[in-house]
C-alpha cells in the first residue's frame, strides 16, 4: 500500500435539520460568545472595565421610569415598521421602502395638523390624519407592487427609490411650511391648540405600545390563520405552486404591499401626531431599514420580533449612556451591536452546516 | 499495475444521522461496463459524486489504477482520468460543440487542433458529433454525446454515466451502447447509473447493487435474471406487472380541439393537437422530453394560455363546457372536478415547506366565506392519506420537503385522488421513484380509471406506458404523431414515432 495521501484538514458538510433545543443552544452560546468578545475588546480599546460599561448599557436603556418608557416608545415604533414589512417579506417581495411608506404616513399626518389644524374639530381631524397617513403609506406600498405586477420590474430597487422621493418630497414641504419663514424647520405643529395631536393614553408615552400590540397580535393572526397569509406564504414559496392552485399572484401581491405600506403609515402616524408633533426628513430615523433586520432575524415571526426589535432599541438606547459616561464616542455601540449581530447571524451557518475534522474521520473509522 | 480501475475500500458518507453510503467496498475492472443497480436514495449517486470530487467521504479510501488517491474536487477527478456525465447537461447555449468542449481547458486555445481532435474522437468510438453547431439546435441526444465527448478529451479512461438513457428514445438508446462498447473496447473502464433493468441486461458485464447505502452484491450479468436483480436490490420479492383492466363505459370526457399553444418567444410548443380523453381509461402520452407534453397538459389545467383551438370538458348527461382561457380556479368555480398532478412535484403541486396538512389544503383553502383557513378537514385528509397510502412521514406536521421522492408524490396523488376527479393528469408520476414506490402509484392510477376517471398518463418509459396505456397519444415536437392501441402497439414503432411524424407508415 502507497503511504496515505494528504488530505484537507477539515471539510464542511451539510447537516440534517436539528432539533429546535440544539439549534436554540447554539444561538444563545453564539450570543454569550459575541458577549465575550465584546467584553475584550471594550477593555483593550478602551481601557474600561468591560463589566460597567456593560452596566451603562443597561442603565441607559433600563436605568430610570422614564428611560423605561422611552425605550419601549422607540421599541413600539421599531417593531410597527418591522411587523409592517414582514408581509411582502414572507411573500419573497423585497420591500425596502418601509422608511419611504412611513415617512409618506408622517408626511400625511403632518398636512392635515397644519392645513385642516383649525378648521375642523380635533375628532375628525384626527380622524382624517389616520387617513391621510394610512392612505400615503399605501400608496408608497401599492405603487412597485403595481411595477412589479405589470412589468416585473425589481422590487428591492423600486420600493428603495421611493424612499429617496418620499424624503425629497418631505423636504419640499418642510420649506412650504417652515416656522419661522427662512429657518428650514416646521417647529412643534399647533404648538397652542394641540390640534391633532394623538390623545394621551395614561402617559405620553402608552398608545404607541398600544398600537404596537395590537399590530402585533394582528399581524400574528393574519399570518397563521387567515386565508390571506397562506396565501402569502405560498406565493412567497413557489409562484407556479401558487399559479397551480388558482391564486391569483399580482393581486396578492398589491394588496399584501398595500397592507405593508398602510402600517408604516402608522408608525409615520405615530411619530408625528403622538410623539414628535413635528415634521422633519428623518423623522423615521432609518428604521425603515433596522425593521428589515429585525424581521429577518425573527424569521419573520412576530413574537420573535418583539425580542429583535428589543436587543437592537436596547443597544441603540445603551449607547447614548456609554458615550456620555465613559466619553466613549457613539460609535462604539454600534462596534459592539455590530459584533453581537455578527454572531448571531454567523451562528446560522453552523446550526445548518457541521464541520468535520481530519483526525477525527480517521478515529471513527478504527473504532 | 493492478487491474482494477478504481476500488473503494470501506467509504462511509454520512449526511447528517443518514449513512447515504455505508462501508462500501466495491471494484471496477480496467475494461469493463459495470452498472451500479439501486433504488432511489440507495447512494449510488452519492458513491459517483465522491469518485468525481464532489462529496468528500468521511472514512475509507478509494484507489485509482491500485494507487491510494484523495480526490478533493472535479479537477482533481480530471487529473486522475475520471470523467462523470451528469443528469443534466452543463452545457452553454450559444456556444458550438467545440467551445464547450475547451470550455476551461488552460494553455493556448486553438479551435482548429481542438476541432481534430474531437474528430478523431468521434472516429474512434462511433460518436455522430459535429463541431460546429450550437448547443440550441442540438436534441437532447447531441447534448448529451458532447457531454461525453468532452470527458473523453480530458483524457478522461474512467467514465461514469448517470441514468444517460432516461431522455433517449430506443433508437438513440441502441446508438449510445454501440459508442460504449466501442469504449470498452479500448480499454475504458464505464460505471453505468441506471433504473432500466433490460439494459442492465444489455450492456454491462457486471452489476454492483447497492440497498440503502450499503454494498449489497456484485453479479455477473451473463448468470443473473431480471427478477434476480430486482429482488438482490429491494430486498424481498416483487411482482414486476401492471393490472391492466379493459375501460368500461368509456364516454368521451375531455376533447380536445386543433390546440395550439406558444411560448414567450412565439414559438410553437404545441401545434394544432386533437385528441379525445375518454372516461375509464388511462391515455398515454409518449414523447422525447420537452415536445409538448407539459404545455399540452398546463394548457388543459388552464395554466398555460391557449393561442388557438379549444378544450372541451363534456359531463355525464353529454353537455360541453369550453375550459378555454379559464383559471384553474375558474374551472374548480364551475364544479369541475380536474386533478393535476404536475411533473415539478415540490415547485408546482406542492408547498416543500409547508406540512402535509398545509399543503392538503392547497386546493380547498378557499372554501366558506370566513376570512379563516380552516385547519381541521386537511388535518383529517392529511392523516387519512398517510394510512391508505401508507405515507412514510413522522407526522402530519412534518414539511413535504423532508420526505422522500416516492412519499411526496404520494402525498401529491393522494390529494389529487381525494376531490374524486373526473379527469387525472400525470405528468411523469413515477420518475425519480423506486421500484416499489412506482407500482404502487400505477396501482393508484389504475384503480382511478377503473372507477371511471379519464386518465391521462405523460410518461417517459416506453415499457410502462405500453402496460399502463389503454392508447397512447405520440407527440413529436409539438404536434401528433399518432395515437396507437397500447396492448397492441410495439416499443420500436412508438419510439420511432416519437422521433418522426408518423412513424414508418410516413416513409
Amino acid at each position: 500500500m502507497n503511504k496515505a495521501p494528504h488530505e484537507p484538514l477539515f471539510h464542511v458538510t451539510k447537516r440534517d435539520e436539528l432539533s429546535p433545543v440544539k439549534a436554540w443552544t447554539i444561538r444563545i452560546v453564539a450570543i454569550l460568545l459575541s458577549l465575550v468578545l465584546c467584553g475584550i475588546i471594550t477593555a483593550c480599546l478602551t481601557g474600561e472595565n468591560p463589566f460597567s460599561v456593560y452596566g451603562s448599557i443597561f442603565d441607559g436603556a433600563f436605568g430610570s421610569e422614564r428611560k423605561i418608557w422611552i425605550t419601549f416608545q422607540n421599541l413600539s415604533i421599531l417593531l410597527i415598521i418591522s411587523l409592517a414589512l414582514t408581509p411582502a417579506f414572507k411573500m419573497q417581495f423585497w420591500n425596502i421602502g418601509g422608511e419611504g411608506q412611513a415617512l409618506m404616513g408622517a408626511l400625511g399626518a403632518a398636512a392635515v395638523m397644519i392645513c385642516l389644524g383649525d378648521k375642523v374639530s380635533n375628532g375628525v381631524l384626527i380622524l382624517l390624519m389616520i387617513l391621510a397617513s394610512v392612505g400615503l403609506g399605501a400608496l408608497w406600498g401599492l405603487i412597485p407592487a403595481l411595477l412589479k405586477a405589470k412589468w416585473n420590474t425589481n422590487e428591492t430597487l423600486s420600493t428603495l427609490m421611493m424612499n429617496y422621493i418620499a424624503t425629497q418630497l418631505v423636504a419640499y414641504y418642510v420649506i412650504v411650511w417652515e416656522v419661522p419663514k427662512g429657518s428650514g424647520n416646521i417647529g412643534i405643529i399647533n404648538p397652542q391648540t394641540e390640534a391633532g395631536w394623538l390623545p394621551q393614553v395614561y402617559n405620553r408615552y402608552l398608545l404607541p405600545i398600544i398600537v404596537a400590540i395590537i399590530i402585533t397580535i394582528f399581524i400574528y393572526i393574519y399570518q397563521n390563520y387567515t386565508k390571506h397569509g397562506y396565501e402569502i406564504a405560498v406565493v412567497g414559496e413557489s409562484r407556479n405552486t401558487a399559479r397551480y392552485a388558482g391564486i391569483n399572484v399580482n393581486k396578492v401581491i398589491i394588496r399584501t404591499m398595500i397592507l405593508s405600506g398602510a402600517l408604516c403609515g402608522v408608525a409615520g402616524l405615530l411619530l408625528v401626531g403622538g410623539i414628535n408633533h413635528t415634521l422633519t426628513t428623518t423623522i423615521a430615523g432609518g428604521e425603515g431599514f433596522t425593521g428589515v433586520m429585525v424581521s429577518w432575524l425573527a424569521k419573520f415571526n412576530p413574537i420573535a420580533m418583539i425580542a429583535t426589535s428589543l436587543l437592537i432599541v436596547f443597544m441603540n438606547r445603551g449607547a447614548g449612556q456609554i458615550s456620555t459616561n465613559f466619553g466613549l464616542n457613539q460609535s462604539f455601540a454600534d462596534i459592539l451591536t455590530g459584533i453581537i449581530l455578527f454572531f448571531i447571524i454567523g451562528c446560522e451557518f453552523f446550526i445548518r452546516y457541521r464541520i468535520s475534522f481530519r483526525s477525527s474521520a480517521r478515529k471513527e473509522e478504527k473504532a | 499495475m493492478s487491474e482494477n480501475a478504481v476500488s473503494f475500500k470501506n467509504v462511509t458518507k454520512t449526511f447528517g444521522e443518514l449513512k447515504a453510503i455505508n462501508n462500501v467496498s466495491l471494484d471496477v475492472k480496467k475494461g469493463e461496463i459495470l452498472s451500479l443497480l439501486g433504488e432511489n436514495g440507495s447512494g449510488k449517486t452519492t458513491l459517483m459524486n465522491m469518485l468525481s470530487g464532489i462529496y468528500f467521504p468521511d472514512a475509507g479510501h478509494i484507489f485509482i489504477n491500485g494507487k491510494e488517491e484523495v480526490i478533493r474536487s472535479p479537477k482533481d477527478a480530471f487529473d486522475l482520468g475520471i470523467g462523470m456525465v451528469h443528469q443534466h447537461f452543463k452545457l452553454i447555449d450559444v456556444l458550438t460543440t467545440t467551445e464547450n468542449i475547451v470550455l476551461g481547458l488552460k494553455g493556448k486555445l486553438n479551435l482548429k487542433e481542438a476541432e481534430k481532435k474531437i474528430m478523431s474522437i468521434a472516429e474512434k468510438y462511433g460518436f455522430d458529433i459535429d463541431p460546429n453547431k450550437k448547443v440550441y439546435d442540438m436534441s437532447v441526444s447531441e447534448k448529451q454525446t458532447v457531454e461525453i465527448v468532452k470527458v473523453l478529451f480530458r483524457g478522461a479512461d474512467i467514465l461514469i454515466l448517470d441514468e444517460p438513457t432516461a431522455v433517449l428514445t430506443p433508437q438513440e438508446t441502441e446508438k449510445l451502447f454501440k459508442v460504449m462498447r466501442n469504449m470498452k473496447k479500448d480499454g475504458k473502464s464505464i460505471i453505468i447509473i441506471t433504473h432500466k433493468l433490460n439494459e442492465v441486461k444489455e450492456i454491462s458485464d457486471r452489476v454492483a447493487i447497492l440497498r440503502k447505502g450499503e454494498f449489497i452484491g456484485m453479479m455477473i450479468t451473463a448468470e443473473s435474471d431480471e427478477q434476480q436483480m430486482t429482488d438482490m436490490m429491494v430486498g424481498h420479492s416483487v411482482k414486476l406487472n401492471i393490472e391492466r383492466k379493459e375501460p368500461q363505459d368509456s364516454k368521451p370526457r375531455i376533447e380536445v380541439k386543433n390546440l395550439s399553444v406558444k411560448d414567450s418567444q412565439g414559438v410553437y410548443k404545441i401545434k394544432d393537437v386533437s385528441f379525445t380523453a375518454e372516461s375509464g381509461e388511462v391515455l398515454g402520452i409518449a414523447g422525447i422530453s420537452g415536445c409538448g407534453q407539459k404545455e399540452l397538459l398546463e394548457a388543459i389545467a388552464g395554466l398555460e394560455k391557449i393561442d388557438s383551438g379549444d378544450v372541451l370538458f363534456t359531463e355525464d348527461n353529454g353537455t360541453k363546457t369550453s375550459l378555454k382561457g379559464k383559471s384553474p380556479r375558474a374551472v374548480s368555480d364551475l364544479g369541475i372536478s380536474l386533478s393535476f398532478v404536475p411533473e415539478d412535484r415540490l415547485g408546482m403541486g406542492l408547498v416543500g415547506n409547508m406540512s402535509l396538512v398545509g399543503n392538503m389544503m392547497l386546493r380547498s383553502y378557499r372554501k366558506g366565506a370566513s376570512p379563516f383557513v380552516d385547519r381541521k378537514a386537511p388535518r383529517k385528509l392529511a392523516e387519512k392519506v398517510v394510512t391508505d397510502l401508507d405515507v412514510m412521514t413522522p407526522s402530519v406536521d412534518t414539511p413535504v420537503r423532508r420526505l422522500s421522492g416516492g412519499n411526496v408524490q404520494k402525498v401529491l396523488l393522494g390529494r389529487e385522488i381525494a376531490t374524486k376527479p373526473k379527469v387525472l393528469m400525470t405528468a411523469y408520476a413515477v420518475r425519480g421513484l423506486d421500484i416499489n414506490s412506482s407500482y404502487t402509484i400505477y396501482d393508484l392510477i389504475n384503480k382511478e380509471k377503473e372507477s371511471g376517471t379519464a386518465v391521462i398518463f405523460v410518461g417517459e418509459d416506453l415499457d410502462v406506458l405500453l402496460q399502463i396505456s389503454d392508447r397512447i397519444l405520440v407527440l413529436c415536437d409539438g404536434e401528433v404523431s399518432g395515437i396507437v392501441d397500447g396492448r397492441k402497439a410495439d416499443k420500436n414503432t412508438v419510439g420511432l414515432m416519437m422521433t418522426k411524424k408518423g412513424g414508418e407508415n410516413n416513409e
